[in-house]
């Protein structure tokens, strides 16, 4: 799994590569969160474009990343999720808490 | 009684990186079928859940083995066990509730309510101190027409 982290305008994107589970998971937190508490960005967005298989730890990755970025009232969105990936995340009704954004959407504004 | 086509046993330590390990393994095995890929990714899914719950709840501050047996029936059903023998589970409806988890903040509750959603059917034996059996079923779209 890796990860490559972009900071532009206060906004921090990260983008996610290769297969999301609890083993995988606990590295890319640590990664993400040490970024984030220094920058403290406005908006993080994470991108699952590249992960091709994850179970409910990614849910719980970002679970855990909308509460840390709730201490100092920034948001979390959410970019790239496959058909598979996005019936995860209905299931886990995290689109109440995180903006999930429309892929195709995404490939028409570029 | 319906036949059994294919089967399988595995058993591997409750090392994390088993994880990717094991629904590969199970997900290689059903390829005989030639799975539709979303019915396949479904119980990879499942899979993880399930043997991510034994190396985090069942093994929990210990390292034990985590044991699959999958069987491919004639009517194309798949059925996957993952056991443990670790601490097992004492409340097992509450431990099914989804968003319920005893593994802190990071971990959503959500294992078997994917399991759930995932599979057609979704067995979970248990006893505290002997350890877990999860059982799942899930039937996959016939493609093979011959037999």
């Amino acid at each position: 799994m890796n990860l490559r982290i972009e900071l532009k305008n206060g906004i921090m994107s990260a983008s996610l590569r290769g297969e999301l589970d609890h083993h995988t998971a606990g590295a890319l937190r640590e990664e993400i969160d040490s970024t984030a508490q220094k920058v403290k960005p406005t908006l993080l967005r994470l991108d699952f474009s590249e992960v091709p298989f994850m179970d409910s730890s990614g849910i719980g990755l970002i679970l855990g990343r909308i509460r840390l970025m709730a201490l100092w009232g920034g948001r979390v969105a959410v970019a790239g999720l496959s058909p598979q990936l996005r019936k995860m995340a209905e299931l886990s009704g995290i689109a109440a808490l995180a903006a999930l954004e429309n892929t195709e959407k995404e490939v028409n504004a570029k | 009684m319906i036949r059994t086509v294919n089967k399988m046993e595995l058993s591997f330590p409750s090392h994390s990186v088993n994880e990717s390990f094991a629904r590969g393994a199970v997900s290689a095995f059903i390829l005989a079928l030639d799975p539709l890929v979303t019915e396949m990714n479904d119980l990879k899914t499942a899979v993880s859940e399930a043997v991510t719950n034994a190396i985090v709840h069942g093994y929990r501050d210990t390292i034990g083995t985590v044991y699959i047996s999958a069987k491919i029936l004639a009517d194309d059903r798949v059925i996957v066990k993952i056991r443990d023998r670790g601490c097992g589970i004492p409340d097992i409806e509450k431990a099914m509730e989804p968003l319920y988890t005893t593994g802190g903040e990071e971990r959503a509750g959500l294992g078997f309510a994917v399991m759930q959603s995932f599979c057609d059917r979704v067995r979970v034996a248990s006893a505290p101190g002997r350890g877990t059996t999860v059982t799942l079923t899930k039937q996959f779209t016939r493609r093979n027409d011959g037999e």
